[in-house]
């Protein structure tokens, strides 16, 4: 545990990428397998089950700590993390036992979930006692289940790689899909015998960096292919050895979820790989993000919400064929190839990605001013002749977004952040004027420089008009320009409608808040 | 009795007429330490501990009128009996003995009770009322020993010059930074540099007696001399300047009890904090305040209201009085209006 909090610190401590995978690298050449498997899952995002009701571990650390509740929450309001505010108020631990992770993991963590509340509060109480500093921070962090470390899936493969010599692509791969933390799993990564894929498992997506310079730096429009940009879930669909396997790009299987799909899956052949956009696809058109959201949300699917938003696979990609890796193909052939597999499973479900022709970059202007009307957030552009890469690599495609809509609006709450933003206002509550009375209608987090937010900080400590708890009602004053991706009609919304993906895009000390939109600024774009 | 009370420019002694730390130009002003939140530019008559002369004259200037007192030494001022009393702040910091008619009030100012070689160590005053600060008012923060703080000090500095970086440490350029360079005295890691801003203070820090590393003056330095290796002590005003482009590969630390809290060294962005702050945590602060005897307490700036609270459950008179003091800040401490007012 205390050489799992050593690397801990050492990632946390630095911003340098080059320090974080050195860390990382040193501790996975070193560290006993059966840890190193587990550090592996929680730098790849994994995490335990919560375990046991926060209230109650904030009861017992309260108990422990001898503070009383209103002064437990003023020190988690000033942390802004749980875990955190927990590790600092209780008593100063020993730090007498070294355990090893794994065993930390096994004998004390995932017990607690069928321990009564009695013990696994002895339990609880017990650990607080034996660990000290990072090291319960870290324990607190896990057993709230909100246990994070400040590096990419990409830094863990790079280290990963760098420690056992087995390439970058290979070690991807072998991460892809769920990984057992057991100390096996972790030997067999370095393993250099690289046909071992096992049968559910996915290749690393490939992702396109933003364009920012204009298209036509790309050089010729010919040697290009444009789609459209969906917006919709990005997802492999795997079969293999009769089996089929849907993963999202979040590393989870969500073949249940998409019944239509999977059943369709089975007229693939054996050892086939499509990357592509689940849609919500209705009468040869896309229906909007939203309708998608009201399936994802739902434990089971009834025949209601199947046929009201149906699904397919906008395909546009093929990464394997008849068991063969093909990524390193040129995509003209992978594509090519995939309209024949997709031809030959004559299923509906599957739709190969409209293709937007190119003779010049005039026609990607057009195509792109069109976007929004097709429903899609821009065009893709791929290299005809790219490799389908792994991870995020400048150079090959290039995701062209159209701009988001706009909206001038005042605002009207502040809240404190979270974590790094704990004690500063930095969750912010706009309204745009109805009938003269400012009505809230998106909340944004992001989009000032740290300057700005110290600035706007102070100016909303000295102009609270009233708290509401962490709330804090201010004089309207202040107008930002706000821009978000997608609006759609709400009746949960006290403004009528609720926007996907609010940011802030510029702060307008130039105007005033009389000057901010109306609600039917809004709803004329709905 | 009201000895004291808050008044439009500051905290008001009537029957005395003079002010303590008063944030606007008085006739006599009674400061506590030379930090800028206290020690403001522009009043007739300042009086000072004889420790904190120097410091006070280096902030205000030669032209100030600054009565020197010895601690302990009691002065009249106007039938008041007006005796300064070592705070532990930072050099010459003092909190303020107020007696009148046998009624004791003292206003702390900042304090901190952990020793300090910078300075001398507080010394607790008996009183009636204590006026105190609360900048670390919440049981989240509670200080480690000096000697660990600077030993994690040491080893980041040799792992940084192993890697051939300088080492940028953030302290106030009054008290942290000096506190720093004492702490550091017999480290014998590497050449120490300074912030000319930390440079013009170490001087009155060196002529009152108290053992430094030996500095030198960064700027001062010849353009493209190498500072790999070496520990640079600035204030935290310095971050992102051009002033820290001379050092080539750096690694960032900051010094303060803000430090604490993941959250707020991650916003500034430096590689590492250190817990280290010159104002009281607060188990010294429930400590000291139940030490006093006081029967009332009035908490002036920091986080007031948990300490008040905590205070009155444990049926002590207690409330919060707006300053516009500011304590530890932790962005840089420079003026700014005061806070909203809650009672």
């Amino acid at each position: 545990m205390r050489r799992f909090a050593r690397l801990y610190a050492a990632i946390d401590e630095t911003t340098r990428t080059n320090e974080k995978v050195d860390a990382m690298v040193e501790y996975f050449r070193s560290a006993d397998p059966a840890d190193a498997a587990w550090v592996v899952w929680f730098l790849s995002g994994g995490r335990p089950k919560r375990l046991i009701p926060v209230r109650r571990l904030a009861a017992w650390a309260m108990e422990e700590a001898s503070v009383p509740e209103w002064l437990f929450s003023e020190c988690y309001d000033a942390v802004g993390d749980l875990a955190e505010a927990m590790s600092l108020l209780l008593p100063d631990g020993e730090s007498t036992i070294d355990l090893p992770l794994h065993r930390w993991i096994t004998e004390r963590l995932l017990p607690l979930a069928t321990r009564s509340e009695e013990d696994q509060r002895a339990s609880v109480v017990q650990s607080w006692r034996d660990l000290g500093g990072t090291e319960r921070f870290i324990w607190n962090k896990l057993i709230t289940g909100g246990f994070r470390v400040g590096v990419s899936q990409q830094l863990v493969v790079r280290a990963l790689a760098k420690a056992t010599g087995v390439d970058e692509g290979v070690i991807a791969h072998r991460l892809s899909g769920s990984w057992v933390p057991r100390a096996e799993a972790f030997t067999s990564l370095s393993a250099s015998e690289t046909s071992d894929a096992d049968v559910s498992r996915p290749y690393p997506f490939f992702l396109a960096y933003p364009l920012e310079e204009d298209v036509e730096s790309l050089g010729s429009a010919t040697e290009w292919q444009a789609e459209w940009k969906w917006d919709g879930i990005r997802a492999q669909v795997i079969r293999r050895e009769g089996r089929t396997f849907i993963w999202s790009r979040g590393d989870e299987l969500v073949t249940e979820r998409f019944p239509e799909i999977a059943a369709a899956a089975d007229f693939l052949p054996d050892g086939t790989v499509l990357d592509g956009e689940i849609m919500p696809w209705k009468d040869g058109k896309p229906l909007a993000f939203a309708q998608l959201q009201r399936r994802i949300g739902r434990k089971s699917l009834g025949g209601s919400i199947l046929s009201e938003v149906p699904v397919v696979l906008v395909a546009y990609d093929l990464l394997e064929l008849a068991g063969r890796d093909v990524r390193s193909e040129p995509l003209a052939r992978r594509r090519a190839m995939l309209h024949d597999v997709i031809a030959a499973s004559r299923s509906a479900a599957f739709i190969p990605s409209p293709i937007v022709p190119l003779a010049s970059w005039e026609d990607a202007h057009t195509a792109y001013a069109n976007a929004r009307e097709r429903c899609a957030e821009g065009l893709m552009l791929k290299r005809m002749e790219s490799a389908y890469g792994v991870g995020r690599r400048k150079g090959g495609w290039w995701k062209w977004k159209v701009q988001p809509f706009t909206v001038d609006a005042v605002m009207i709450y502040a809240q404190a952040g979270h974590g790094r933003r704990a004690s500063l206002n930095t969750d912010y509550t706009f309204a745009v004027w109805d009938d003269g009375v400012l009505v809230p209608f998106a909340k944004a987090y992001s989009g000032l420089t740290d300057e700005e937010i110290h600035e706007l900080d102070r100016w909303i400590r000295a102009n609270t008009v009233e708290k509401f708890g962490p709330v804090r009602h201010v004089k309207p004053v202040h107008v930002f320009e706000l821009g978000f991706e997608g609006i759609q009609a709400s009746t949960r919304h006290k403004s009528g409608v609720a926007v996907r993906f609010p940011r802030i895009l510029r702060w307008r000390t130039d105007k005033r808040p009389e000057d901010a939109d109306t609600i039917a600024t809004l709803r004329a774009l709905l | 009795m009201t000895l004291l009370r808050l008044a439009e420019r500051g905290l008001y002694c009537e029957v005395g007429d003079f002010y303590v730390d008063p944030w606007q130009p008085v006739e006599r002003a009674v400061i506590t330490h030379g930090h800028g939140d206290h020690a403001r530019w522009g009043s007739e008559r300042y009086l000072s501990s004889g420790e904190g002369a120097g410091v006070l004259r280096t902030r205000l200037g030669t032209s100030a009128t600054i009565r020197a007192v010895d601690y302990g030494e009691g002065i009249d001022v106007n039938g008041v009996r007006v005796s300064l009393h070592p705070a532990g702040h930072i050099l010459g910091s003092a909190q303020v003995r107020v007696e009148h008619r046998g009624e004791v009030w003292v206003a702390s100012g900042d304090y901190k009770t952990q020793p300090d070689p910078t300075c001398t160590p507080f010394e607790l005053v008996r009183c009636h009322t204590f006026i105190t600060e609360s900048t670390f008012g919440l049981p989240i923060y509670r200080w480690s020993p000096d000697h660990e703080v600077f030993e994690a000090i040491r080893a980041w500095w040799r792992t940084n010059r192993q890697h051939g970086r300088a080492s940028l440490l953030f302290g106030y350029a009054l008290g942290k930074a000096q506190r720093l360079l004492a702490g550091l005295a017999d480290a014998d890691i590497g050449p120490v540099y300074t912030h000319g801003a930390v440079e013009r203070l170490n001087r009155d820090y060196r002529r009152g007696g108290v053992r430094l590393v030996d500095t030198r003056y960064a700027s001062e330095m010849p353009r493209g001399h190498d500072f790999a290796g070496s520990l640079i002590v600035a204030p935290p005003s310095a971050a992102g300047s051009l002033w820290v482009r001379r050092f080539g590969a750096i690694s960032t630390g900051f010094a303060s009890g803000w430090m604490r809290v993941r959250g707020a060294r991650r916003r500034r962005a430096v590689d590492r904090g250190f817990v280290l702050s010159d104002h009281v945590d607060w188990p010294s602060l429930l400590a000291t305040v139940e030490a006093t005897g006081a029967e009332r307490v009035w908490v002036t700036h920091g986080t007031r209201e948990p300490l008040v609270r905590w205070l009155t459950e444990r049926g002590v008179d207690a409330r919060a009085v707006a300053s516009q003091w500011k304590g530890e800040e932790d962005s840089d401490p420079v003026e700014v209006p005061g806070e909203e007012i809650t009672a």
